[in-house]
């Protein structure tokens, strides 16, 4: 099983930095929508929960992009017949994908939250970037357990680039919650301290279920 | 025809409770202290919201019992429970939508987690016939929808402990259980529940037989035009 994942998950990164489709897509997706914020909410700068607003959106918005290209290589080239000759167990698939995306995710918030930090953040990052990546972690985990069920559900329909997104978006709004509140406080004005551990277990809890019921489900959609 | 047996009892038996429930609500039940005439909404409102988040729920468990079977019937029966919930929840946003307006003033309000979390689950549930009907084989349509009801199914209560935790408690709940609430009060909600549940009941029975009846129609068809056929070949 950890030979099958690491190979996939090879295979996956492979051709992610020969095509470069999905990371630099959604970095520079969310470096034109912190552009679009600014002009949209004629602000200089923003702080506090508008900020954590902001950051979120933006960042769940970038990984839908990514949530809806990451089977479409597999279902169009034959991956998915290749892999379901291959005599391996089929959660293997699930656990690739979602590492995959996992580790699409973390990539561009590189970019991108310096980025936001740079240009739309008034108190500066430094001193609240050690807690903050605790929500950004526990919010790209959920995002990666669901957007690879979504993927995988829809995209052998007729109207994927559609659905992905109508599909992904209700099914992220806890994570925005839970994100966004726990963000906001680091990214205050008067920096009021560290996050309250509820959102954190609020995010903990919904990647275990969500973690859990993906893998439950996952096998019935690879059937055929 | 085992489908549409009892269907004109459940019927009748449905009507005869909503008549009772609708006298109750407007001639036994006492006028709420603070709401006045208003609060009289909450006994359609809420029963339609516990109704058809049990039927959202209970299409997920149809599904999961699809998905251990592989039985064509419990995949039809979670598509109704969703379709008819679906219906049900429109019911509930709009009898919300009025009693916001009549009580704060706003068609909408976003202090009140009940509510918000019910628009969530029901944009959630808004995808699932788009998701079916762009699936063209029918098997892996069964399959795909009874993942997706599953999925949505335990969604449910996480959205609702997501809303909950988010909002501050600003407004006391009018009716948190039937504990609190004077005797007249709470048989008038029983009854209510009572009825909508049968509304339930006796709509997810007649979209079932009419679909069942659908099936046979197809059948009936395919086989005459089949004898046709076969009479030309050998006619001639």
């Amino acid at each position: 099983m950890r030979a099958t994942v690491a190979a996939i998950l090879r295979k996956e990164f492979l051709v992610e930095l020969r095509t470069l489709e999905s990371v630099p897509g959604m970095s520079l997706f969310a470096v034109s929508t912190f552009v679009v914020f600014h002009f949209a909410l004629n602000q200089t700068s923003v702080s506090g929960a508008e900020a954590a607003g902001i950051l979120w959106v933006t960042l769940l918005f970038a990984a839908i992009l990514g949530v809806n290209r990451l089977f479409v290589a597999d279902a169009e080239q034959g991956g998915f017949d290749g892999f379901l000759l291959a005599p391996v167990d089929r959660t293997a698939l699930l656990a690739a994908k979602a590492l995959a995306l996992l580790g699409y995710l973390l990539a561009f918030e590189l970019v991108a939250v310096p980025a936001f930090a740079l240009l739309l953040l008034q108190p500066s990052l430094g001193g609240a970037l050690p807690d903050l990546l605790a929500p950004i972690v526990l919010a790209d985990i959920g995002v990666a357990a669901i957007g690879t069920l979504v993927a995988a559900m829809v995209v052998r329909t007729r109207a994927r680039d559609l659905l992905g997104p109508l599909l992904t978006l209700p099914l992220l709004v806890p994570i925005v919650i839970g994100a966004a509140r726990a963000s906001a406080p680091l990214l205050a004005a008067t920096h009021a301290g560290g996050s309250s551990g509820r959102w954190l277990g609020l995010l903990a809890l919904y990647d275990l279920v969500f973690g859990l019921i993906a893998w439950a489900v996952f096998d019935f959609l690879l059937e055929d | 025809m085992l489908y549409g047996r009892g269907l004109r009892t459940l019927s009748v038996l449905t009507a005869a409770t909503w008549a009772v429930a609708l006298g109750l609500v407007f001639f036994y039940a006492p006028l709420e202290a603070e709401q006045g005439f208003l609060q009289k909404i909450f006994y359609v409102h809420v029963p339609l919201a516990i109704v058809s988040l049990c039927g959202f729920v209970l299409g997920g468990l149809f599904a999961i019992a699809h998905l251990r079977t592989r039985e064509s019937r419990w995949d039809m029966r979670s598509y109704v429970a969703i379709h008819m919930s679906l219906i049900l929840g429109v019911g509930v946003l709009i009898t919300g939508s009025i009693w916001a307006k009549g009580s704060w003033g706003h068609w909408w309000v976003w202090d009140e987690p009940t509510l918000v979390s019910y628009l969530i689950v029901f944009l959630l549930y808004a995808t699932y016939q788009p998701l079916r009907f762009s699936i063209e084989d029918p098997e892996r349509r069964a399959r795909y929808a009874s993942v997706f009801a599953v999925t949505a199914g335990a969604f449910v209560p996480m959205n609702f402990l997501a809303v909950r935790l988010s909002s501050a408690y600003l407004h006391p709940r009018v009716l948190g259980g039937t504990s609190n609430l004077p005797g007249s009060m709470a048989l008038t909600f029983g009854v209510s529940l009572v009825a909508v549940g049968l509304l339930f009941a006796t709509l997810c029975k007649y979209e079932m037989t009419a679909k069942h009846a659908r099936g046979q129609l197809r059948a009936l068809r395919r086989r005459r035009t089949d004898e046709l056929q076969r009479a030309g070949r050998f006619g001639f």
